[in-house]
């Protein structure tokens, strides 16, 4: 047998090669500084904390989640997380249908029936994060295949999945949707649905680019010379290889799903009445803008905004901290 | 015969591309026995690592193709079976070590997560059979405290050990043959040696052939049985190693013996390197592919390819300079007269 620890090029590794245990390697941890190198993950991460417009969005939609979580754990329980009724009227609280205005027992006011304002925006929070996680879920559960597939065997499938991709991506999204919203049966599951089929497309082109250079690595031949068949080299060696690209496109994507619901609601499609969404809310309350009764309008505009700024500035963070070429 | 292995008559595989037809392998004929070791020399472009990829059946088609020969594994043919058959025998019968142990392990997956999968492909093992295994192949081949190692991934592992590594994944299945394809070339000259040794141990205790492909004549000597020496897609000469060594015939085999440094040489003796360039593959010339550089051209050489001249017990040459004029010649280079008595 060999010396074996001639086989380290450095001279403090000859240490690092008797590590056991967790505990230990702590230990190595602190007498060099900690100078071990840092996995994909860790190395995002401490880039991503010293962006603070990051790290403000993440917070945004950590609470988001947990909001429309708790929400949907309520819900589901056959009751709401909010405080009052969202979907019962009660006129007494809408003197001459206008609404009241803010107040300690209804901190954003309640709606031209009455009904609490703040209650209707945290049901809109699960509606919203539903459609959002969902609709992106089944656009990366057909992108995340067809991409790959693409990319790998090249050719005619190629040509084949990509040119359906460019079909996609010719029409106007908004359109494409309220086109496809007809043909569904009318309700809220259709939205996601329709928004998840029409987005397949993005993640599909992102990730077939990731795989072309991907695929050519040797450890995918050798995958290969090990008698790994494709599909097994496609989602096992390949696609965790091409995925930081696809984070990136999840969150910021997830944001878009939210603004386009928002968008197919104002426009009375989706939600139906009496659930609440944001869009469905600002759609529903701006008539009563004029009147004076803002509170309606500005809450759910609000948290839709803001939301929707969260998802886009951490997903431009992860760009930035997944990006090599941005590497101080 | 001994336990024969592998046969190999006239391979060729071309590539099809934009430019013409690129004739990377063209008519070589190898054996391969079980313990034996052959190593396949040549410079780079000589289609030493194409040869090596038709045997797996990985040359990428397209543009690549087998356009001729047989490859019998035992009973099989390799170029006729189909694709599934074809993965059983990748990784099980014939396993691969690739040059670049950086890049050759997948970043994401835990080196023995990797090594399980290869033997999972294979044999009938649950995940944590697999997984001790994998500690005791990364044992067996000299990766200290190897059952915390197989939980790292291989970016904590230093170019050596991932090499290691990807041998224990070659070994993992119990190959017939192991091809080493350029295994050393990208390790410093010190780990070099470690890594031979590996193989070579791996080799007695499994009892594989091995087919060595490699630049290095120094390698080749330490541990090849036989040596095939390729020149533009061709085997010009192959033999046993001291055949190669001690008694070699083509003149290409004489310019890469030259171009080596010697450890014995008294006086100090300037390296003679092969003058030009190797041939383009896409326009091969007509007869020999070495006639462009050959220091004892005839006419006949650029005609056409010379027929195999057998010059001793399993050591053939295609040469068309004759026997004797070769002996002459040998005889009378500054880097074979240590051995001529």
């Amino acid at each position: 047998m060999p010396e074996r620890h001639q086989d380290t090029s450095g001279n403090q590794i000859v240490e690092d090669l008797t590590i056991s245990t967790v505990g230990e390697r702590d230990v190595i941890d602190e007498k060099y500084g900690g100078a071990r190198p840092l996995g994909l993950w860790a190395d995002t991460w401490r880039r991503l904390r010293r962006n603070k417009l990051a790290i403000v969005g993440l917070c945004i939609i950590v609470v988001f989640i947990v909001v429309g979580s708790a929400e949907a754990i309520a819900y589901l329980a056959g009751g709401y997380l909010a405080p009052y009724d969202p979907i019962k009227p009660d006129y007494a609280l809408s003197p001459q249908g206008l609404g009241s205005p803010p107040s300690l027992s209804h901190p954003f006011g309640t709606d031209y029936l009455g009904r609490d304002v703040f209650s209707r925006v945290l049901v809109a929070t699960r509606i919203s994060m539903l459609v959002g996680v969902i609709a992106v879920a089944i656009a990366l559960c057909i992108g995340l295949v067809l991409g790959p597939v693409s990319g790998y065997y090249g050719g005619w499938v190629d040509s084949v999945i990509m040119r359906t991709a460019d079909v996609f991506f010719a029409f106007p999204f908004i359109l494409f949707v309220l086109l496809l919203l007809t043909v569904l049966p009318p309700g809220f599951g259709s939205v996601f649905i329709a928004i998840g089929i029409l987005s397949w497309a993005t993640y599909a082109r992102l990730n077939r680019g990731s795989v072309l250079s991907v695929k050519t690595m040797e450890y995918i031949e050798a995958a290969r010379a090990q008698g790994a068949s494709d599909l097994r080299i496609i989602f096992r060696h390949v696609l965790p290889n091409t995925m930081a690209p696809v984070y990136v496109a999840i969150a910021m994507g997830i944001g878009g799903a939210i603004t386009t619901e928002a968008a197919l609601a104002f426009l009375g499609l989706g939600v139906q009445p009496p659930d609440a969404s944001w869009g469905k809310m600002i759609s529903d309350n701006l008539t009563y803008l004029a009147a004076g009764s803002w509170w309606m309008l500005a809450f759910p505009s609000f948290f839709l905004i803001v939301t929707v700024f969260g998802f886009i500035s951490f997903g431009n963070g992860l760009r930035d901290a997944t990006d090599p070429k941005l590497k101080e | 015969m001994a336990d024969r292995l592998l046969e190999v008559k006239d391979l060729s595989t071309h590539f099809f591309t934009h430019a013409g037809v690129v004739k990377a392998v063209n008519g070589v004929s190898f054996t391969l026995d079980r313990k034996e070791t052959l190593g396949i020399v040549g410079e780079s472009g000589s289609g030493k690592t194409v040869a090596a990829l038709s045997l797996m059946r990985l040359v990428p088609d397209p543009p690549g193709k087998v356009v001729e020969g047989s490859l019998m594994l035992g009973t099989r043919d390799l170029r006729t079976i189909s694709d599934a058959e074809m993965r059983g025998v990748r990784g099980n019968d014939i396993a691969m070590i690739f040059q670049d142990p950086m890049t050759s392990l997948n970043p994401v997956v835990k080196v023995g997560k990797q090594i399980a999968e290869a033997i999972t492909l294979h044999q009938d093992k649950s995940k944590s059979e697999a997984w001790d295994m994998a500690a005791q192949l990364l044992d067996r081949v000299g990766i200290p405290d190897a059952p915390a190692r197989v939980n790292q991934y291989p970016f904590e592992f230093s170019g050596g050990m991932r090499q290691r590594a990807m041998i224990a994944m070659a070994i993992s299945c119990n190959p017939d043959i192991l091809i080493a394809d350029e295994p050393t070339t990208a390790l410093d000259v010190t780990i070099q040696a470690q890594i031979i040794e590996v193989i070579e141990e791996m080799q007695q205790r499994y009892e594989s052939g091995v087919i060595l492909i490699t630049h290095d004549l120094g390698v080749v000597a330490e541990i090849a049985d036989k040596v095939m020496v390729m020149y533009g897609g061709r085997t010009v000469e192959y033999g046993g190693i001291d055949e190669i060594f001690y008694n070699p015939h083509h003149p290409y085999t004489w310019g890469l013996l030259g171009s080596l440094p010697r450890l014995d040489e008294v006086e100090k003796v300037r390296l003679t390197p092969i003058k030009g360039q190797p041939p383009d593959l896409i326009s091969l010339p007509k007869g020999c592919p070495f006639a462009g550089r050959c220091v004892y051209v005839r006419p006949e050489c650029r005609d056409q390819w010379p027929e195999l001249e057998i010059v001793g017990p399993e050591h053939g040459v295609h040469c068309w300079v004759p026997e004797a004029e070769r002996r002459e010649v040998r005889a009378a280079l500054p880097h074979f007269q240590a051995y001529v008595t």
